[in-house]
């Protein structure tokens, strides 16, 4: 009969603790690049030049339908060496993150904007408005608001894609589980309790989007998924 | 930029290649059978009246949608055997760390499916005489399925990509040879691209036959 | 504050010459001449696909022309050019056109407000960011303007809180807001319930004794009749029969305009 014992992994907690930091830093740079990123694409994608949109259309494609351990390898150990550049794997796994989630973004975006009604943009034509100003002040904020559910959907799942980093050595909080089981002789008890710990965050940060998708339901707003 | 190319070293040992698309798509049909299968069961058991039913199934959808992939892998590897009197491959434990986790995500497809019937289809069949198990076969679960395809598709694709994610307990897959190649080569940029490539070309096209099937059937309704 | 412009006496407001529409193979506009001069208030009625829908979007260039000129006050829009078969060719610049667009004002069957926006915020969209006014003076503006519809005391309101008579007359406003010179309406009563027509109507009414150069395409003959200075009939494409009212409307010449009108007045008692 195993005997269980979590006291290795309370002493150790810090170590842990620091893991989650990172994955929320990794998470949150990633999204603050990703976001704006997966903006500009989903712009080029709707350009009505094909030199914009298809470059902007590839990128998306192939950076959704590729897995992300094989984009985090490629710019971790390819693109130092490809570029000259020395990187942190934090810098490595921000790039990657980014990118990859901004292709996805792209998609929100676009389902986004593209659900608002022509006479919308229409209306906006017809008062004089050039097409920036149209999706500026008229399609974008409305597209927002739908899109929202769909944003922190994406969110989510990025924190989770960021648990790949822990396969190239960046000190994320499975890193440091992998890390302190091999210290501590106890991966049972580690990985248990790291499980435990990744589902309460995202557990609850997955209410937090149904309960936004339900204030935004009776509010009178369809979303976009 | 004064990288030169070259992508020979690569494809030098084809054999290396094809061991890693045998890997992959053993694990890829693996889990797809089981995590499908499993979620079947676990979809049709968060429809079901009994609590006994209900609670567990629910319970392990929630677990395992909300909780990284790549954990529930390592779990099943480094902690798991402690349980056990027997070891763990690391076929058994990604296979059992992706279907699990499949059939969490296909699980919330088949209730969304069925849930989405119109009561009156189940009236229909209970006005006939059905019992709830011929109902739900003969009437509910072949349109649900119809209604299905395209989210279930965009799962299989889902699970060829994580197929990548049992390269971290050294199963050997494409991404575990491209990792074999870099370092026997000193290639990573050719290596992991020509990985990247390789994926691409295959799921790009099964990405687009989704959405043809997805007008096709919108067509049908 | 001025809102007509003074009337060129030689140069029509608006010149359309041999206007022609395709979409794909088909041909739906087949060459339209079209004179309007300041004051001007042109009723167009045609049955549906006939045209009169695209060829007013063809004048504030929603759809850009497949061939033909058209002049807004005097000066050629678009730039043409000749090809070597000695056919001419117009190229529109954006940039052109959205100034055009602020010339041509344009009230649409679905009404098309913001919803993210007041009544208020509506009205004076167009002066805060093609305009370029200040906030201040955009705002005032844009209440003189929603007074003139009637509507001074809904200009905080969202428009899901406003009927389907109220959001027409908000568009409206919008539309004048921008002072253009000339105003279109595409259908502006055909997707409002029947008790809500009037106010509309009324609305627009009130626009003919300021002596504003309007085009209307519209079902509701009985109100052309009263509006307009002159009729278009408009079938398969082209200027069917065209003339004042009385004209065409009491007296058409044309059997399919006839044919026309006896359907739309089957229920005028």
């Amino acid at each position: 009969m195993y005997q269980w014992d979590f006291a290795p992994v309370l002493a150790n907690s810090g170590m842990l603790a620091a893991g989650l930091v990172n994955t929320l830093k990794l998470t949150a740079t990633a999204l603050a690049f990703g976001v704006p990123l997966g903006l500009g694409l989903a712009l080029l994608r709707l350009s009505r030049f094909r030199l914009l949109s298809l470059p902007a259309g590839f990128v998306v494609e192939f950076f959704r339908t590729t897995p992300p351990l094989v984009q985090l390898f490629w710019f971790f150990f390819a693109l130092p060496i490809l570029i000259s550049v020395e990187m942190t794997p934090f810098v490595a796994a921000a790039i990657t993150f980014s990118i990859q989630s901004s292709a996805f973004f792209a998609e929100v975006f676009r389902a986004g904007i593209v659900s608002i009604d022509r006479g919308q943009s229409e209306a906006a034509r017809a008062l004089g408005m050039s097409g920036a100003q149209a999706m500026r002040r008229v399609v974008l904020p409305q597209a927002v608001k739908r899109m929202i559910p769909a944003f922190m959907e994406r969110s989510i799942e990025l924190m989770k894609t960021t648990t790949l980093v822990a396969t190239v050595s960046y000190a994320d909080l499975l890193f440091q589980a992998n890390e302190l089981a091999q210290k501590t002789f106890r991966p049972l008890e580690v990985f248990t309790v790291t499980a435990l710990i990744y589902f309460v965050v995202i557990y609850a940060a997955s209410l937090v989007v149904h309960r936004v998708e339900r204030r935004l339901a009776t509010s009178g707003e369809t979303t976009v998924h | 930029m004064n990288h030169r190319w070259n992508f020979d070293a690569v494809w030098a040992n084809p054999e290396a290649l094809l061991a890693g698309a045998a890997g992959t798509l053993r694990i890829f049909a693996i889990c797809l059978v089981l995590g499908l299968s499993l979620g079947l069961l676990v979809g049709l058991g968060r429809y079901s009246k009994r609590k006994w039913i209900y609670l567990p199934a629910s319970a392990f959808v929630e677990f395992f949608r909300n909780t990284p992939v790549l954990v529930q892998i390592l779990w099943f590897y480094f902690a798991l055997p402690m349980l056990l009197p027997f070891e763990i491959s690391p076929l058994m434990a990604a296979a059992l760390g992706i279907s699990l986790n499949s059939a969490a995500f296909s699980g919330e497809i088949f209730r969304g499916g069925i849930q989405s019937l119109e009561r009156g289809q189940w009236e229909g069949a209970q006005a006939l005489g059905m019992t709830q198990g011929q109902a739900m076969r003969r009437v509910i679960l072949p349109q649900a399925i119809k209604r299905m395809l395209p989210a279930l598709t965009n799962r299989a694709i889902e699970i060829f990509k994580m197929s990548t994610l049992a390269s971290a307990v050294a199963y050997v897959e494409l991404l575990q040879q491209g990792k074999l190649i870099a370092s026997i080569h000193y290639n990573p940029i050719e290596a992991y691209a020509v990985i990247a490539l390789l994926f691409f070309v295959f799921l790009y096209p099964m990405v687009q036959a989704t959405y043809v099937l997805e007008r096709r059937l919108r067509q049908g309704d | 504050m001025t809102d007509t412009p003074t009337p060129v006496p030689s140069a029509p407001l608006l010149r359309v010459t041999e206007l022609r529409k395709q979409f794909g193979p088909a041909e739906v506009l087949k060459g339209i001449d079209l004179n309007v001069a300041p004051g001007d208030r042109i009723a167009i009625l045609g049955a549906s696909g006939s045209g009169k829908s695209t060829l007013l979007r063809c004048l504030n260039f929603m759809e850009k022309p497949s061939s033909g000129r058209v002049e807004l006050g005097g000066s050629v829009v678009g730039t043409e050019r000749m090809l070597r078969d000695g056919r001419v060719q117009t190229d529109y610049s954006e940039r052109e056109l959205t100034r055009v667009r602020q010339r041509v004002g344009m009230v649409f069957q679905q009404f098309n407000l913001f919803p993210h926006m007041t009544a208020l915020g509506n009205v004076m969209e167009g002066l805060l960011t093609v305009k370029g006014l200040a906030r201040e003076l955009a705002a005032t503006q844009a209440r003189v303007q929603l007074a003139r519809v009637g509507l001074a005391d809904k200009a905080d309101e969202y428009p899901a809180r406003l009927s389907g008579g109220q959001k027409q007359r908000v568009a409206i406003a919008r539309a004048l807001a921008m002072e253009p010179e000339l105003l279109l309406f595409d259908e502006p009563t055909s997707a409002l319930d029947p008790e809500l027509v009037g106010e509309v109507l009324r609305v627009i009414r009130a626009l003919v004794d300021e002596g504003r150069t309007m085009l209307l395409v519209t079902h509701e003959v009985g109100f052309a009749y009263h509006f307009a200075s002159r009729v278009l009939f408009i079938a398969d494409g082209v200027i069917h029969e065209q003339g004042t009212p009385e004209e065409v409307l009491k007296h058409p010449r044309q059997a399919r305009t006839q044919a026309f009108l006896a359907r739309h007045n089957e229920f005028n008692f």
